[in-house]
């Protein structure tokens, strides 16, 4: 028999990796095989294009408790707790539908937490869109929002910071990325295995219905303008469902009736229960009939390859049924029998007496195709990486870029946004969305946790190898200024589609980067995702790693924001700037270009940034902080004065860029591993002998006060504005973009 | 004393309300599952913030028919203090325990931000420990919070003096520029005519560290305290 092409093609396999699935089972599969196989060997849920790459990634840490692997990775931050966190993309179904694809994101990534045993308690996304200039884009970008504070709000757990970028090449390919973290009694983590001949399996949570057949499939294809006809491939969340669950699930995992737990989020039941049965070494078999069905005549096939949300897979020791069923009964679920757990490595699924498919689980997770898929140094780096200043024309007046770039989406305050998500629920968020990194405090310690996601791929884009070392530099030190040392990472790896060669270069070198940095800073990486074939009508995303740092910060009393905090207080600009304009808002926002080469970073200096950071903030030395990036040290400056009705004034060195443009380099550049912090004026030398001792260049370079703010470059004064002018340029330019529109008289 | 927590499926600022009492007040506090038909000897009912039953329906709508609330309108019958705080408020409206209704917010938005409000009365067992005119800083959090009821309930509300919080300015003044959501009358609060049933859409348990940016809402769980240790407002079990 041979199976038609375009039976092949619907299910995203290739023919030679159907043959294999024919060899592996030494066989034909039947319907319900091929489609358990394809989900499985999809880019989604196989890694197959990046696996061979991720495994260089520095995984281990004498923290790491938990990495890559499971359902979340896990650090140790003392008093016998653990932080159990990861990052998920929901790119696909977010341009399908923005608010449901943005809202089940989030229900994914905390399932996953919930799973691993920890109590979720907070979320960070982030975020990327096209200019909000165009109507759609404004569509997608308020529906995600929309989508993500509906299910994070209703949930309870607080949505404490994240990012959002914006550029063309998300137009039609948004970025939802959504990390959560949750708490866990480093001898409370449960693992997704499937152990033990005769233990139950069990099915909890929401009824499987016929939405989001194939979600992992689609999330492995690029869009074209057909992409809308995909609908059916989304699902619909139910937060007080998940509410629910996660309660029930918390409350059963307390007892020691559970062997394993396992959510089912991509591919459903069919990745859970092969998943679970892989990790630990045996077999399970299941009987679709018995599986709670929203739909009527729904075949095995689609109740194996159902996404329907909210749904979990137990494993619960034998005669331990009833406990576990009466807890979820409290919470009016139906945990359901259907099936149980055997020691012949198979997936073995019956629809009532008749088996419809039997697989070796090795076959779907360790025999997944692996592939070194081509690679070439991509066409249009060369040409991009060269600058030359003199022909964009003169520069424009200090003043005039100042204000464009304080009101460009990338830079303006997004409080449009987080005042849209419950950031405060579960009274634990010490510093709020939009100052820096999220910082939650852990209740019953001195503890707290700084949080930040962070990735800027218009440097990627310039230099993916260095651009990745940024991303991992620019999301420690946001933690670092706040306090926290920063102890693990997970990243998110949004790239186009990985059979062509110059995006599987960017991917490689990204991950070379993120290796690279990771090993310098001592920060393992303990889990994540990629999300390949962002691609729409053939045009590929900007290559965006987004980095999740978690930063363990000793004493809750000494966290800081960025916000200046006294009058006269001394501001210190930490590091040294380079007038580095390569890959800036600037170019980009200015003159509309995205060249030139992407700042130097050096490792060491970095981490010795770091260092001062948490020292400085511990010591109660610094009074606030905020690192240097998106337009620069007079854009950083302003941010610091934001919302405190409190101007400055100070005197930086000019950086010897010459060609007219050397304020702008001064001004705008965003050089690496600086950040800008405030220290009472008495205690300023204090903090530069501690900056110096640790090998860090800083100086002290004005006061905090007045209601202006103005930057003097070696004493000529090169920015003078006033605060109240500023400030709403930056504050409303993203909610403008949503007034309603005015009633016609 | 003993603060009830009233659980229901879906709440979620139940933890929140009972580290309040409890660890930072220093009272007893205790969960109280919806399905239970006791409140465990409890001084003080607090129905906690969140979405009850998913609240896909009218806020509210759902809770009222738990079990445990046919103990908590005996309780609140009887006298005993009861506080509901954001969708317990919600809960207390559907219930009947408190009139008027909620609808979506003016901004039709989940509105996160703190707020100020100002204490109209201190004669009820959440505002006795306060002056009148107070203002507090508190968080809101909500998605329908524009408080509604017919012109003469909300007359009749005004002369009875059941109006507690209204939101105001720095000044004190209850300015259109101050009201988040569009409640009628910048109510943010409102207690029943017995003075014993207080609701409010202001998070007190969210401002009663000052690590957490207020702590102006410990004087609303104080005046708990106070109210039942005087014997004030002490409900009958």
């Amino acid at each position: 028999m041979t199976i038609a092409d375009d039976v092949l093609q619907r299910h995203g396999l290739t023919r030679q990796e159907y043959q294999r699935i024919v060899d592996l089972l030494g066989r034909e599969p039947t319907i319900t095989e091929l489609g358990i196989f394809s989900v499985m060997w999809s880019e989604h849920c196989s890694y197959k294009s990046s696996r061979v790459h991720l495994r260089t990634l520095p995984t281990t840490g004498k923290r790491v408790l938990q990495g890559p692997g499971e359902n979340a990775g896990a650090v140790d931050i003392g008093d016998g707790l653990a932080a159990v966190f990861k990052i998920e993309s929901h790119n696909h179904p977010s341009f399908i539908e923005p608010y449901q694809g943005a809202a089940t994101g989030v229900g994914g990534i905390i399932r996953d937490i919930f799973t691993m045993g920890a109590r979720p308690i907070a979320l960070l996304n982030s975020l990327r869109f096209g200019s909000l200039e165009h109507p759609l884009v404004r569509r997608t970008f308020a529906g995600v929002v929309a989508g993500i504070a509906g299910y994070g709000n209703s949930i309870g757990i607080p949505t404490v910071g994240g990012e959002i970028g914006f550029d063309d090449s998300y137009s039609g390919n948004p970025l939802v990325n959504v990390f959560c973290l949750g708490l866990a009694g480093t001898d409370e983590i449960v693992k997704g295995v499937a152990s033990g001949a005769g233990n139950a399996v069990y099915y909890v949570g929401a009824k499987t219905g016929r939405d989001g057949i194939h979600g992992a499939t689609m999330a492995s294809a690029e869009f074209d303008e057909k992409s809308s006809e995909k609908r059916p491939a989304v699902q619909v969340g139910d937060p007080f469902m998940e509410k629910l669950l996660l309660e029930a699930c918390l409350e059963v995992m307390k007892t020691d009736a559970l062997v394993g737990i396992q959510d089912m989020g991509a591919a459903g039941l069919t990745s859970s229960t092969c998943e679970m049965a892989g990790r630990g070494g045996a077999g399970v078999e299941i009987d679709v009939s018995l599986v709670p069905q929203r739909e009527s005549g729904m075949t095995p096939y689609e109740i194996m390859l159902s996404e329907s949300q909210e749904r979990m897979l137990l494993v619960v020791k034998q005669g331990r049924e009833a406990e576990v069923e009466r807890i979820f009964g409290k919470w009016d679920l139906h945990a359901v029998h259907i099936g149980s757990v055997t020691t012949d490595r198979l997936m073995r699924i019956k629809d009532g007496g008749e088996v419809v498919a039997e697989i070796p689980t090795t076959s779907l997770t360790g025999e997944a195709p692996l592939y070194r898929r081509p690679m070439a140094e991509p066409a249009y780096l060369a040409e991009a990486q060269t600058l030359s200043l003199s022909s964009l024309g003169p520069p424009a007046p200090a003043a005039d870029v100042f204000r464009r770039l304080l009101a460009s989406p990338g830079i303006a305050s997004k409080q449009w946004v987080y005042r849209q998500y419950d950031h405060m629920v579960r009274t634990n968020t010490l510093v709020c969305p939009g100052m820096g990194a999220g910082v939650v405090r852990v209740k019953g310690t001195t503890r707290a946790l700084a949080l930040s996601v962070d990735g800027n791929s218009r440097f990627v884009y310039l230099d993916p190898f260095i651009g990745a070392q940024l991303a991992v530099a620019e999301a420690a030190r946001n933690v670092a200024c706040a306090g926290g040392q920063p102890i693990g990472a997970t990243n998110c790896l949004n790239f186009g589609n990985p059979e062509r060669p110059e995006v599987m270069w960017q991917f490689a070198r990204v991950v070379e980067g993120i290796g690279a940095a990771c090993r310098a800073l001592d920060i393992p990486i303990t889990g994540g995702n990629v999300s390949l074939y962002n691609e729409t009508d053939g045009k590929a995303i900007l290559p965006t790693p987004v980095l999740g740092v978690v930063g363990l910060i000793e004493d809750a009393a000494h966290v800081v924001g960025r916000s200046f905090c006294a009058e006269g207080d001394a501001v210190v600009l930490i590091g040294t700037g380079r007038g580095e304009l390569g890959g800036s808002e600037y170019l980009k926002t200015i003159h509309d270009v995205i060249r030139g080469l992407p700042p130097q970073i050096d490792l060491e200096l970095e981490g010795a940034l770091h260092r001062l950071l948490v020292q400085g903030v511990s010591q109660g030395l610094i009074r606030s902080a905020h690192d240097c990036a998106e337009g620069g040290f007079a854009v950083t400056l302003a941010e610091c004065c934001f919302g405190t009705a409190m101007g400055t004034a100070v005197d930086v060195p000019g950086l010897g860029v010459t060609s007219g443009f050397g304020d702008v380099a001064t001004l705008f550049g965003e050089s690496a591993s600086r950040a800008i912090v405030s220290v009472e004026a008495t205690r300023a030398a204090e903090f530069l002998a501690l900056a110096s001792a640790g090998g860090v260049p800083a100086a002290a370079i004005g006061r905090v006060g007045g209601d202006r703010i103005r930057i003097a470059v070696d004493g000529r004064l090169v920015l003078d504005e006033p605060l109240a002018e500023v400030e709403p340029l930056w504050a409303d330019a993203i909610g403008r973009h949503f007034e309603l529109p005015r009633a016609v008289a | 004393m003993k603060f009830a927590v009233v659980v229901f499926p879906g709440s979620n600022c139940d933890h929140d309300a009972y580290h309040a009492a409890k660890h930072v007040l220093g009272q007893t506090a205790e969960f109280v599952w919806h399905k239970d038909t006791s409140l465990k000897g409890a001084d003080v009912v607090v129905l906690p913030g969140g979405f009850a039953h998913g609240d896909y329906l009218r806020t509210g709508a759902i809770a009222r028919f738990s079990p445990i609330m046919q103990e908590v309108t005996r309780f609140a019958g009887a006298g005993g203090p009861v506080l509901g705080i954001c969708n317990g408020f919600q809960v207390l409206l559907e219930a009947g325990l408190l009139p008027g209704a909620m609808l979506r917010n003016r901004s039709v938005k989940f509105q996160c931000e703190h707020v100020l409000i100002g204490v109209e009365h201190s004669d009820t067992p959440f505002t006795a420990s306060c002056h009148v005119g107070q203002v507090l800083r508190l968080p809101i959090a909500h998605g329908e919070g524009n408080y509604y009821a017919e012109p003469d309930v909300v007359e009749r509300l005004e002369a009875n003096r059941q109006v507690v919080f209204r939101y105001v300015n720095q000044a004190g003044e209850a300015t259109a520029g101050a009201n988040p959501n569009g409640s009628v009358h910048n109510i943010a609060g409102l207690c029943n005519e017995a003075r014993n049933v207080v609701g409010l859409m202001p998070h007190p348990e969210r401002a009663c560290e000052l690590v957490l940016g207020s702590t102006d809402g410990l004087v609303i769980f104080e005046s708990a305290v106070a109210s039942v240790s005087q014997g004030t407002f002490a409900g009958i079990q």
